[in-house]
């Protein structure tokens, strides 16, 4: 366990400081929505970027888990009427348990393969949950109103969902600190850098992997319970969808993957972008918000891939399919070592 | 008997749409086997050659098969200059930064398209053929349209493959492929050939929308259905490889309507998917063909 220093007190000031204070600026519900649409879409983020960003697995299919997170809780719910804390628990577990059923059979697939592989997995998911009676296939599931408690989660206004979502976040955001000091985080930036490498030092990259895979399914299905009980109506086209996935993707190497504020920032940029483009251009400005966001992905992937916080600049070594790959990470020198020599350090 | 007749029906079926699946996935498989780039955004061109065909028609009063000779090298065009613009900057890029750039293209085509045409869902007006119709050959029905497509498709597959593997352009681009700095040493200028080769990947793909367009809907988020058909063809067919496209196509065809057929419609693409998955899991990156 790393020790607590004065940075780590100022930043858990800064950010507790920050979340309270945003709420303050506007009492407008519109206001206060997009502030929720930032923490869901942070913590979002910050989940794909334990895969994605640490361990170097671009996964395009998280919005399967989010709909795992969104659907058990709001199952327990409707047919038993437990509570959505324990469904949202439930369905992270869950969610963990079945990224480690896909995360196995993949453990072989790299770069796009893994991309591929994990896009069809989330459309399969969506198709046979489309096709679900139990869970009301397509016609999807209203969530019964409850008055406002914090047993059930469901308020009329909006400040306790924001100091939900924003505690969930929170706790991510400390988990990814933990990570990143931690020796499973040196394995999976050794991983990410080079899988042969590090498979070479003799660490179990499926393992690491899966563990990767389980966290950020984890974290994800926790934020699909969230939106379970914000939106109180969830379908297969909603929480499940493909474009979700894309959004989660572009949140992340927007601000900056495999950085702990990254996503976080990117969440900030382009939620407020997307939300008012919206709003203020209703139905005729449909796709408008996707629009800017596929020309700042593409301006970003080509100017600087590194995010706008910044990725570290050994990424090259990433993809890892060539033999040769052996030799960069050892000749690109500096970067990669410093991961590697961590994981050979501390094991 | 009923049920034999149903199933060469579903055979049959599957065969045709079988084909078109084959000529995206060859424009897939090019472009990655000769530059290593995966074209996330290859179904988008898809939908832009159903969208060229539908202004063709109700503009012009052009049939798509007509339009398709204007189409093709228009979209030749459009290739060379992606690539120019875009392309040539991520060869030598990160992974990542193919993955997004490619991607971010995709989100990009599939919102202009919603937003300048609307999401409605559309039909090209057809003038040379009827739109419906059945031919019964032995008591199996198969459309007219699914018809001309495929025999449509195959014509163009031949003439890609010929292009590829029987004229000097294309032994270029072969020799590209297997070794890229080989090829500059003997004097091949490998942009051009790249250019070329995206080029041709995006003709082939939008001529699979042009003739889909004669009988699909045309919406602007078509593509992004077809580029998961694609990749898993491409992933069955090994990526890179030219007859392996032909060869897997009809499979995700005959898969896709056997699935329909045997379990239910709504499921078959979840079917086509996993198989994909399994395909991939146990040979990544050769598939069944590859070696």
């Amino acid at each position: 366990m790393p020790k607590i220093s004065r940075k780590t007190v100022v930043t858990v000031l800064l950010y507790v400081g920050a979340v309270v204070i945003a709420p303050l600026f506007s009492k407008a519900p519109f206001y206060r929505h997009v502030l929720i649409m930032v923490g869901l879409y942070g913590l979002l983020g910050v989940a794909w970027n334990i895969m994605g960003g640490y361990t170097g697995l671009y996964s395009f299919g998280q919005s399967a888990f989010f709909g795992i997170g969104a659907y058990t809780s709001t199952m327990m719910l409707v047919k038993a009427g437990v509570s959505p804390w324990i469904g949202m628990l439930c369905g992270g577990i869950l969610a963990a348990i079945v990224a480690a059923g896909v995360a196995y059979p993949t453990s072989r697939l790299r770069g796009p393969y893994f991309t591929i592989a994990s896009q069809a997995f989330a459309r399969t998911f969506q198709i046979l949950m489309t096709n679900w009676d139990y869970v009301e296939g397509a016609i999807g599931i209203p969530l019964p109103l409850m008055p406002d408690t914090w047993r059930f989660m469901q308020f009329k206004d909006k400040i306790p969902y924001h100091i939900i979502i924003f505690s969930l976040l929170g706790i991510a955001i400390l988990v990814c600190y933990y990570i990143e000091r931690s020796r499973t985080g040196y394995y999976f930036r050794a991983i990410r850098d080079s899988e042969q490498v590090a498979s070479a030092l003799g660490i179990n990259t499926v393992r690491q992997r899966i563990i990767a895979a389980m966290l950020s399914a984890f974290f994800t299905a926790i934020a699909g319970t969230f939106y379970a009980q914000y939106v109180l109506y969830i379908d297969p086209e909603s929480v499940t969808h493909h474009a979700l996935s894309i959004e989660i993707v572009m949140v992340a190497a927007v601000g900056g993957a495999g950085t702990i504020w990254g996503p976080v920032l990117g969440a900030a940029i382009l939620m407020p972008i997307s939300q008012y483009a919206r709003a203020a251009l209703g139905g005729a400005g449909r796709g408008i918000d996707l629009i800017i966001y596929g020309v700042i992905i593409m301006v970003i992937a080509l100017v600087r891939p590194t995010g706008i916080l910044g990725f570290f600049q050994r990424e090259r070594t990433i993809e890892g399919e060539g033999g040769d790959d052996v030799d960069t990470t050892i000749t690109a020198g500096t970067g990669s070592d410093d991961a590697v020599r961590g994981a050979l350090g501390q094991s | 008997m009923l049920v034999n007749v149903g199933l060469v029906q579903a055979l049959m079926s599957g065969l045709l749409m079988g084909f078109v699946y084959s000529l995206i996935a060859l424009g897939l498989s090019l472009i990655y086997g000769v530059m290593d780039v995966v074209n996330f955004a290859h179904g988008e061109f898809l939908m832009l050659g159903m969208f060229l065909a539908y202004w063709f028609s109700v503009l012009f009063r052009l049939d798509p098969l007509i339009a398709i000779f204007i189409i093709i090298p228009v979209l030749f065009l459009v290739g060379v200059g992606i690539y120019k613009g875009l392309i040539k900057r991520i060869l030598n890029g990160t992974r990542i930064s193919q993955i997004l750039t490619t991607f971010g293209l995709s989100v990009f085509m599939a919102n202009m398209a919603m937003f300048l045409w609307t999401p409605n869902y559309r039909l090209a007006e057809r003038h040379l053929t009827s739109t419906t119709g059945d031919l019964s050959i032995f008591g199996v029905y198969l459309g007219v349209p699914e018809l001309i497509a495929s025999v449509g498709s195959i014509l163009v597959f031949a003439f890609a493959y010929y292009l590829i593997r029987f004229t000097r352009t294309g032994r270029a681009i072969q020799a590209t492929s297997i070794d890229s700095e080989g090829a500059r040493l003997v004097g091949i200028n490998i942009d051009n050939i790249y250019a070329i080769t995206f080029g041709l990947g995006i003709s082939c793909v939008g001529a699979a929308g042009v003739l889909l367009a004669t009988f699909y809907y045309i919406f602007p988020y078509v593509g992004t259905f077809f580029s998961m058909i694609a990749f898993a063809t491409v992933a069955l067919g090994g990526f890179g490889s030219v007859e392996g496209s032909f060869v897997a196509g009809i499979l995700i065809g005959i898969i896709e309507s056997l699935g329909g057929f045997f379990i239910s419609p709504a499921v078959k693409y979840a079917i086509v998917f996993m198989t994909y998955m399994v395909v991939i899991i146990l040979r990544p990156a050769t598939g069944l063909f590859g070696w």
